[in-house]
């Protein structure tokens, strides 16, 4: 028992908040009616408010020491670069919910699972964020995946929303015996799951003369690939981002993305450090595949969702360079996913707007002539996406700058090349949605559905890629302060 | 020939027997059953081992838990007999080479000492040690207490997908009812 | 092991399966008096004294009946199933204490079969493991009033299993053990778990009477509804297997309920004299029977939705949430928080 309160609880509390603000929203959403629940968003809201301030509050305690606090026998860690993931999956997290009750409302979903599965999931990202641990790596990736595969059928008795959530959970399901498989290996080659064991391992040391230690990468490189939609393991997005409710799928693409690449840095950097000369030159190939294979796809679709879905892949290109540059690349990193969350968010918040419970602004046509009707959703929609093409003066563009710097420093300028090139494509689709909305001569009334949370969201992340656009060494010197 | 042999060769017997007989069996719930015969001998086989607490969870979760349910929904279903053709083909060669893969990784495990001249990490007092309860209790919930809990949110979240998934809400029932009481009137 | 222990193993079974199988024969006996009492009639009282023989005119009787096995029926399972509802009931007694130590022959022999540290793990598991005699009763007489018995009494004992395992658990806290000796033995002095664990208490008896399948919870053979439920195709001895099973469980959860919640065998001077503390032990045991008897005749049966909701929504969260208060107090209790112990 004493052993038991011995941990050292504080590593978790974050994680910890949230699970139990999810287990009381199940447990009141009993007594509520259906036209009650929005209540629970509001609940859910203090949830991830609070989760916030814990995890600043820790971040302040910790920023100035040299020895990151441990928890639970080494499994996980309390560091800074944790601590401002989370932070920012508490954001996104919190972002999502403000969408989320309309369109529940509206469809008549409004299920206090819901915030409880949101919930659960971010739990897991926290989880993720200090994971010191293959078992804590495999298992903060689940706890974040589940609720997902669930939340994509949430609209269940629609048929693509089904389609979504089958997919993802088989393929995931599928990705999830990679990352089991790759996680065996590792410990046959080496006898271990802790990521210091790892570190000084033998095999580490000389990685090519171990064969099951480079499968066991290998493996795990796919598992963890298919989580932030890497390619060749991006096949599933598109459908999933298209299929899933609109506010599951803005959070899936802020925060899933964030997670998978926060264990990618946790694995590769803390746990296979000393053999980087295996994963880097294959990382790299892929990171290039990745944004360029999003970019084409992206190109070629004429539903906003998809398009979005296959950009999301092409960022995670983008963030590879940053994942594999290190050191400065992290904070880039950071900084990028801060930006690119803020940005999908606006984005998917607009599309959320264009939606009245039956008719839905999916296809790019829909968006023709909107600055007539509602001049306020079509600036806001092309700040969003001029700011994803990394159109200068917009967060974007800086977030960019500050990968593409973190690349060339680390001496990745061919992949840099290829990014810029990528970038200078991508700016062809998502240019195109502008010049329909202000260009071409509209087709019917758009939906339109008012909504103050909604428009609540969509102001912090105007503003926030505004001003992060504006002043960008702000939050860079708060981050490495 | 020691009495511990003679049982354990009886045990093995059995387990094999059933696990066959399960296999071959056409029918649904004789499958089933073979299957808990085959638990029980598993089980039996623990206690052997030194290690009576994973046969009283082995005959308690699987066969008194999991296979419970699999009866009810086999019941529930009605007797199918099982399809001549198979759904992937190449499967049964293909189980049948892989099945002889396991069976031969297995033997080289047990025979480890044999093999490699190495002792394996199991020795008799390993085995007994962690074959007790309060050895169990202290590497779940003392070394390995996160991902222990970690794993129980796990599954109430899967519990709840089920429920999401599943479950019909009143209103959709009552869309669902709608038309054919209308058809009626 | 030496020729004397196991000697004593084998005598000790035989004298537990013959002290079982007559306590299921006059179990009949005695129900039927109880009950004839409880609704002013008089019952069997023509063979024999007070009619004690009776059992023995029934087995009599049973033994000539013909035997019929339906012709549609699953012919193997169809034989298995009596004896799957019987075995498990009569081996679960093993690890109950019926009493001290006693000294036979210059020989310490305590008054239990097995004192095994998974003690009430085994215990759920073979209650468990019961379901199947039912189950595959019922699927295999080939008979739709059969298979209904079959399915709802294995729901239902799934649904009670849980509740009944929470319950114990929270004795197995303020014990320590999963050994029903050493439960017994913490129960020392009159600190009966009752007291402690009232709670406990009455979820467990609710389940062991759903677990035995016995009125109020007798839907799985609800003659009005599905003629006998899963025996209905069953007659002459197999027939009254189904009846031993049922009986011997009765026997053996009240033998294990006795020594969870009042003391087992303990009681004053049972120490000095264990044939007191046998004695302690049979009467607790009758008096969870009679209990057993006095439902029977006083409840009507629940509504199977009721009967869910009582499982589910009612002694599951309630189990739950004793197991969690029970938690705390031991925690209270070793870091001595309260002072209280």
């Amino acid at each position: 028992m004493e052993r038991f309160l011995a941990q050292n609880w504080t590593v978790i509390q974050p994680a910890l908040f949230l699970v139990f603000t999810g287990l009381i929203v199940l447990l009141v959403d009993l007594w509520l009616k259906e036209e009650e629940r929005e209540w629970l968003a509001y609940f859910s809201l203090v949830g991830f408010g609070g989760a916030g301030v814990i995890v600043v509050r820790q971040w302040l305690a910790v920023r100035g020491l040299e020895t990151p606090i441990t928890g639970f026998g080494g499994m996980m860690v309390l560091d800074t670069l944790g601590l401002l993931f989370q932070m920012l999956f508490f954001l996104v997290g919190f972002l999502a919910v403000l969408l989320a009750p309309g369109y529940l409302t509206r469809r008549r979903l409004q299920r206090g699972e819901f915030y409880a599965l949101l919930l659960f999931s971010t739990a897991g990202m926290s989880l993720l964020a200090g994971a010191q641990d293959l078992i804590m790596l495999f298992l903060g990736i689940e706890v974040l995946s589940i609720p997902l595969y669930i939340l994509a059928g949430f609209a269940r008795p629609r048929l693509d929303s089904e389609e979504a959530s089958l997919k993802y959970f088989l393929l995931g399901a599928f990705a999830t015996g990679f990352l089991l498989y790759g996680t065996a290996l590792l410990y046959g080659a080496t006898g271990t799951t802790a990521f210091e064991a790892l570190r000084a391992s033998e095999a580490a040391a000389a990685p090519r003369e171990n064969v099951m230690f480079m499968a066991g990468i290998a493996l795990l490189l796919v598992g963890l690939g298919f989580k932030i939609s890497m390619a060749p393991f991006h096949q599933w997005t598109p459908d999933v981002y298209e299929g899933a409710p609109t506010p599951v799928t803005a959070f899936m693409v802020a925060a899933t993305k964030a997670g998978g690449m926060v264990a990618l840095i946790r694995l590769l950097y803390w746990g296979l450090g000393p053999a980087d000369d295996v994963w880097r030159p294959l990382l790299g190939v892929l990171a290039a595949v990745t944004m360029t294979w999003g970019n084409v796809g992206a190109l070629l679709q004429r539903n906003v969702k998809r398009m979005l879905a296959y950009s999301s892949i092409a960022h995670a290109g983008y963030l590879l360079i940053g994942v594999l540059s290190g050191g400065v690349g992290f904070v880039a990193v950071l900084v990028y996913l801060l930006i690119y969350a803020l940005t999908n968010l606006g984005a998917f918040g607009v599309i959320l707007l264009l939606e009245d419970g039956e008719r839905e602004a999916l296809d790019i046509e829909s968006y023709r002539g909107l600055a007539r009707f509602h001049p306020g959703a079509a600036l806001l929609m092309s700040v969003f996406l001029l700011s994803l093409a990394g159109f200068p003066p917009t967060a974007g563009f800086f977030g960019k700058f500050l990968l593409f710097t973190a690349g060339i420093s680390a001496g990745l300028t061919w992949l840099v090349v290829v990014a810029v090139l990528n970038s200078v494509l991508s700016v062809f689709y998502y240019a195109r949605v502008i010049v329909k909305m202000y260009m071409q001569e509209p087709v019917e009334t758009p939906a339109f559905s008012r909504s103050w949370l909604v428009a609540g969201a969509l102001a912090v992340a105007a503003v926030g890629v505004v001003l992060l656009g504006l002043y960008p060494t702000v939050v860079v010197r708060l981050i490495t302060a | 020939m020691s009495a511990q042999f003679v049982i354990f060769g009886l045990l093995a017997v059995t387990s094999v027997a059933t696990a066959l007989a399960m296999i071959f069996s056409r029918n649904a719930v004789h499958g089933v059953l073979f299957m808990v015969g085959n638990f029980a001998a598993v089980a039996l086989l623990y206690v052997l081992l030194g290690s009576p607490f994973l046969a009283a969870v082995q005959i308690l979760v699987y066969a008194g838990a999991i296979m419970v349910l699999f009866l009810f929904v086999v019941m529930l279903m009605g007797p199918e007999p099982a399809p001549l053709w198979e759904h992937i083909p190449g499967q049964r060669p293909l189980a049948l080479l892989f099945g002889l893969l396991l069976a031969a990784g297995l033997i080289a495990a047990v025979n480890v000492e044999e093999l490699t001249g190495v002792p394996g990490i199991m020795s008799q007092e390993v085995l007994e040690r962690l074959g007790q309860p309060t050895a169990l209790a202290q590497t779940l919930f003392e070394r390995y207490l996160l991902p222990f809990e970690v794993t129980s949110l796990l599954l109430l979240i899967g519990m709840i997908g089920a429920v999401v998934l599943a479950k019909r809400e009143k209103h959709e029932l009552q869309a669902e009812r709608a038309p054919r009481e209308g058809g009626a009137e | 092991m030496g020729t004397a222990d196991f000697v004593e193993i084998v005598v000790k079974s035989l004298v537990i399966i013959w002290a079982l199988l007559t306590g299921f024969a006059y179990m009949t006996w005695f129900e039927r008096r109880v009950i004839a009492r409880l609704q002013s009639r008089v019952g069997p009282n023509r063979v024999g004294p007070s009619g004690l023989l009776q059992p023995l005119a029934d087995g009599v009787k049973l033994m000539f009946k013909e035997d019929i096995v339906p012709a549609e029926a699953d012919r193997a399972l169809y034989l298995l199933a009596p004896l799957v509802a019987v075995v498990p009931a009569i081996m679960a007694f093993a690890i109950v204490p019926v009493g001290p130590s006693v000294t036979l022959f210059g020989r310490t022999i305590p008054l239990h079969l097995a004192d095994m540290n998974i003690a009430l793990l085994y215990f759920l598991g073979l209650g468990s493991l019961g379901v199947y005699g039912v189950v595959l009763a019922g699927w295999a007489s080939n008979n739709k009033y059969a298979l209904l018995g079959g399915l709802r009494a294995s729901a239902q004992m799934i649904s009670y299993e849980l509740a009944m395992g929470l319950a114990v658990l929270s004795v197995v806290m303020l014990a320590g053990s999963l050994s029903l000796v050493d439960i017994v033995n913490a129960q020392a002095g009159g600190r009966w778990f009752i007291l402690l664990q009232p709670v406990a208490f009455l979820i467990f008896l609710v389940t062991m009477i759903a677990e035995t399948k016995r009125a109020p919870f007798d839907l799985p053979e609800a003659e009005q509804e599905l003629v006998a439920g899963f025996h209905t195709e069953y007659s002459g001895m197999k027939f009254a297997l189904f009846f031993m099973g049922e009986y011997i469980a009765m026997i053996a959860i009240s033998g294990v309920a006795v020594s969870l919640f009042l003391g087992g065998w303990r009681g004053p001077f049972a120490e000095q004299v264990p044939i007191l503390g046998v004695l302690y032990f049979f009467v607790k045991l009758v008096a969870f029977l009679f209990f057993f008897v006095w439902l029977r005749a006083t409840l009507p049966r629940l509504r199977y939705d009721r009967l869910m909701h009582l499982g589910w929504k009612v002694l599951l969260p309630l189990s739950l949430a004793n197991v969690v208060v029970t938690a705390l107090a031991v925690v209270a209790r070793d870091t001595g928080f309260f002072g209280l112990w």
